[in-house]
């Protein structure tokens, strides 16, 4: 028997807000333990919680991009269990009635292009850190760190509409460069700023009944995902396959072998004791709100792709790539406002300008070179004033520098030769160095057309306008 | 000067400069002093800082305008004092000093008052009896072999007793109302969302609501206007614009229609209570005020319906208390050195640190929200308890406010039904439901037993309409002379 696989996501955003959800401390990663910290993260006897405006703004930003309904009345529960890093004994989240519900998201999957509806968007707070390691005494002792208490989160809730664990990483892969070019998620999967959990059945293929799930946890990278479910899949097949049943359980990934392993089954899950928190009023957003929201959006990166295609003429591929990041797609924008042609701005962009970023290892953001520069350098080479390989040269050292390309053309005398007096004198010189080649070429074998170019453009230290160094190199070769 | 000088007789002497706040606060830590250690009001007594305090309202140039100037005040030992601790009358809470003041606290002391000392109370606002503190309980000085009621007990004996004029309760069941009673003082508890919550330790959130013990009702009105307003801490406090309470008072009860619920009244009142009760409303309609007899239906769901939302509420709020961050931690067994894992140290310090009833209701409360059960219990108790809502909606169309013993019976003695939480809990039948349909409600001065326990009557408002209740509870008072009597204490 065949088997498919049945998957579906749920996905922890931290949302980009200068200070919690629930107090004024700030959100700021990597300050010393307990520094971004106060009574009311602290969970101190008597303190209430005040819900931040900022991040409800990103929620309905996020759940907007989701094509999600935002729903006018929402409703902050407690979520009850005892845990040290939880500080007040339970978590703020929503439960039955969430801001956001019934989204749907289009991507491109390995395979083709794949929809996955989004169940659910809900907010709620995280909670502190557990340091299990790393100090000398942690054979015997637990330090907690509740800078992280109480930053505001979206879990977004997918139907269980993907079917492989590639999709599945092609999704979260989609969502998180949705949500970072929304500005609503910094993106950031090693600070924990995106995580992700995956519910997991199999079935056997051209049925629709759902097979027993179990929750894959800790799956904080795209290849994490992947491999966990790749692994997960196989096992829940291997079990069918021996004539075992799959166990509702939650199961946690281990990097380093690549397993699932057991963490607790459906019987010892949690009864969270949800109810609606007494301590904050409904969530009401009005249309007025959403629309606000709606307005204050940067175009997505599906509707800026496509307009790419048609404004500027640009092929799929290239409207893609510069529609990879926000940044990107701006940055390409500017070089052709500033006067650049679409294509060659894109070419530049994609080969040279990437290759550069990655090598210094740096983003779109950190570029040396501005759009209005880059528009300088394509400028010079449509002029003809320098050419395409000397541009090249010309681009490195912008990178490097931050100059602009014509101040390093004239500085450099960098200047395409185009003089056919000039031009000429060399070929002659070429002609007159290589008698070998020459006469092979004369004999018939023009193979060797390409070296003398090569020549000639050498003794011209690169300058020559390559265009004239063929014309004026063949026309001296066939009539001599 | 009398040590049952009345709030506004205090802030008066201050603010004209015949007495100083220091000389004010001198002689009421002395009366402390003298009665605490017999009546047992304090968990704290906060001398230095209240002599500081005090010298500071005598340094303030603004001292003549301040409504609470030089007040000493009793605050109830589950309202936030930063550096001073607060308690909760808990063991868990022990030695907790908070890093904050609750925001009741720093509006009083802004107004000038100042704070003499922590009042027990049942541990959390949890009983009506002031048994239930890890500190004791406190007496009545009406007959110091009965309890003062509760939760708010001690705020209650601190100002019966003479130690204040004012003190700081809490009410989440009649926490407020019923002490006033039991110990003859004016009691308010403010519509929900009135006062702010921020420093209160929670018992049940969506209950719980800070008030004032007076000993008159324009000292009541005078406190209220210091205390009501929106605060930024408190998502559930509310906008709604504080009205003049102190201006809406002298009004004539000509016209003042009172509500009867005739059928729940007269269900297991004390003889005398009863009598009482009706005495009073023979006053009002002397004074120009109707009765009407009105229903509440859903009114005889109240007590179940309030031990549902309660308790869990409750469980959830008393989480926190878990040894890990602040307050007490439970020694592991086996001498220096030995250590729980996690779960022996959370059972074992929730076990040592709460007392019964606390985990009773902890308990209560964690059975209510379980899956399966939620439905059936919480959820049905917030319906009815939107039908208890509705019934005095109903009422309010045709009467001005609802009258009702505050409890139905006078003090009982310490220790008669420590046995019996199931009796302590149905004697809250009058006090609840203003909890549960969120409004005003006070217990003002109505006579006292043959054995001279004080008496208190009930009046329940329309919401955010203080006013209207403060003005018919002051056209009681100024017929009556109950408030000019005054407990006689062994050693004063």
């Amino acid at each position: 028997m065949t088997y498919e696989a049945v998957i579906g996501l749920e996905i922890h955003a931290q949302l980009q807000t200068a200070t919690k959800i629930f107090c004024g401390c700030s959100t700021a990663f990597g300050a010393p333990p307990n520094a971004n910290v106060c009574p009311v993260c602290l969970g101190f006897p008597g303190v209430l919680p005040v819900l931040n405006r900022a991040a409800v703004d990103l929620a309905i930003k996020a759940s907007l991009a989701l094509g999600c309904r935002v729903n006018e009345t929402s409703v902050f529960a407690r979520k009850n269990y005892f845990y040290p890093d939880l500080p007040k004994g339970y978590q703020i989240s929503q439960y039955e009635q969430p801001i956001a519900s019934a989204g749907l998201v289009e991507f491109a999957g390995p395979d083709g292009p794949r929809r996955v509806q989004i169940t659910r968007v809900h907010m709620e707070e995280d909670a502190g850190k557990s340091l299990h390691e790393g100090f000398a005494d942690s054979d015997r002792k637990t330090y907690l760190d509740y800078n992280r208490a109480g930053t505001p989160l979206v879990e977004i809730v997918t139907e269980p509409d993907l079917r492989s664990a590639s999709d599945a990483a092609a999704f979260f892969e989609h969502l998180r460069s949705m949500l970072v070019w929304l500005g609503v998620n910094d993106g950031n999967m090693e600070e924990g700023s995106l995580r992700c959990d995956a519910n997991v059945s199999v079935r056997p293929v051209g049925t629709t009944t759902l097979g027993t799930k179990a929750e894959v946890k800790n799956l904080n990278s795209f290849r994490f995902l992947q491999k966990a479910l790749e692994y997960e899949i196989e096992r829940q097949i291997d079990v069918l396959h021996e004539g075992g049943r799959v166990k509702q359980e939650t199961r946690l990934f281990d990097s380093a072998t690549g397993h699932t392993v057991s963490m607790r089954s459906k019987e010892e899950a949690h009864d969270y004791r949800y109810f609606p928190d007494p301590d904050l009023p409904a969530l009401i957003v009005g249309a007025a709100r959403v629309d606000a929201v709606r307005a204050s959006m940067p175009e997505l990166p599906d509707a800026r792709r496509r307009r790419f295609v048609a404004q500027y003429g640009l092929p799929d591929y290239d409207a893609a790539q510069l529609t990879q990041t926000r940044a990107m797609s701006e940055f390409f924008e500017a070089a052709v406002a500033a006067g650049a042609g679409p294509k060659a701005a894109s070419n530049w962009m994609m080969g040279e300008m990437a290759r550069l970023l990655k090598d210094g290892g740096k983003d779109i953001n950190g570029s040396p070179v501005t759009p209005a520069q880059l528009a300088g350098l394509v400028a010079l080479i449509d002029k003809g004033t320098i050419s395409g390989a000397i541009a090249k040269g010309v681009f490195e050292t912008m990178m490097a520098t931050g100059r602009d390309a014509d101040a390093i053309v004239a500085a450099e005398g960098l200047t395409q030769i185009d003089d056919e007096g000039q031009i000429l004198g060399i070929i002659a010189d070429v002609i007159a160095k290589n008698p070998d080649a020459v006469a092979t070429y004369r004999s018939g074998k023009t193979a060797t057309f390409g070296f003398l170019v090569g020549q000639a453009m050498k003794a011209a230290a690169g300058k020559a306008n390559p265009k004239r160094v063929n014309e004026l190199l063949k026309r001296a070769l066939e009539t001599a | 000067m009398n040590p049952f000088a009345t709030l506004r007789e205090v802030r008066d002497a201050v603010q004209h400069g015949t007495r100083s706040a220091v000389e004010v606060c001198t002689e009421a830590l002395a009366r402390i002093e003298a009665h605490n250690p017999q009546l047992n009001a304090f968990n704290t007594v906060t001398r230095d800082e209240a002599l500081a305090q005090a010298r500071a309202v005598d340094a303030r140039a603004d001292r003549r305008s301040l409504p609470l100037a030089g007040v000493p005040v009793a605050v109830k030992d589950n309202l936030c004092t930063r550096g001073i601790r607060t308690t909760a009358s808990s063991r868990i809470l022990e030695r907790f000093v908070p890093p904050y003041d609750a925001t009741v606290v720093a509006r009083l002391q802004a107004a000038g008052a100042v704070v003499v000392g922590k009042a027990n109370c049942d541990e959390f606002a949890m009983g009506s009896s002031n048994e239930n503190s890890a500190f004791g309980p406190a007496r009545n000085p009406w007959a110091t072999d009965r309890i003062p009621g509760g939760s708010s007990g001690g705020s209650a004996v601190a100002v019966a007793a003479g130690m204040s004029p004012l003190a700081l309760g809490s009410d989440t069941g009649g926490s407020i109302r019923q002490p006033a009673a039991l110990c003859g003082l004016v009691g308010l508890k403010p519509t929900y969302g009135r006062v702010s919550r921020y420093g209160l330790l929670a018992f049940a959130s969506s209950l719980d609501q800070v008030g004032p013990f007076t000993r008159t009702v324009e000292d009541a009105a005078i406190a209220l206007s210091v205390l009501a307003g929106h605060d930024p801490a408190d998502a559930t406090s509310a906008p709604e614009p504080v009205a003049d309470y102190v201006a809406a008072l002298g009004r004539s009860a000509t016209g003042l229609r009172i509500g009867v619920p005739r059928t729940l009244v007269h269900q297991g009142v004390d003889e005398e209570v009863a009598r009482a009760f009706d005495e009073a409303l023979e006053v009002y309609v002397r004074a120009g005020a109707t009765l009407v007899d009105i229903e509440l239906p859903s009114a005889s769901a109240a007590i179940p319906v309030y031990y549902l939302v309660a308790t869990a509420e409750a469980s959830s709020n008393l989480a926190r208390y878990d040894g890990v961050r602040y307050g007490f931690r439970a020694k592991a067994e086996g001498g220096p050195g030995a250590q729980d894992d996690l779960r022996t140290m959370y059972g074992r310090t929730r076990d040592e640190g709460f007392g019964a009833e606390v985990k009773r209701r902890i308990m209560l409360g964690t059975y209510v929200l379980s899956a399966g059960y939620y439905d059936a219990y919480y959820l049905k108790a917030q319906q009815v308890r939107t039908l208890i809502r509705r019934d005095y909606e109903h009422a309010f169309e045709s009467v001005d406010v609802v009258a009702m013993p505050t409890s139905p019976t006078p003090a009982f003695r310490i220790g008669e039904r420590v046995a019996d939480p199931l009796q302590m809990y149905l004697a809250d039948i009058f006090t609840v439901s203003a909890n549960l349909a969120g409004l005003p409600a006070i217990s003002i001065p109505c006579g006292f037993t043959s054995g001279s326990l004080p008496i208190g009557l009930q009046l329940t408002g329309r919401v955010f309409d203080e006013s209207t209740l403060l003005a018919a509870a002051h056209a009681y008072e100024r017929e009556t002379s109950w408030t000019s009597r005054v407990p006689v204490l062994s050693n004063s």
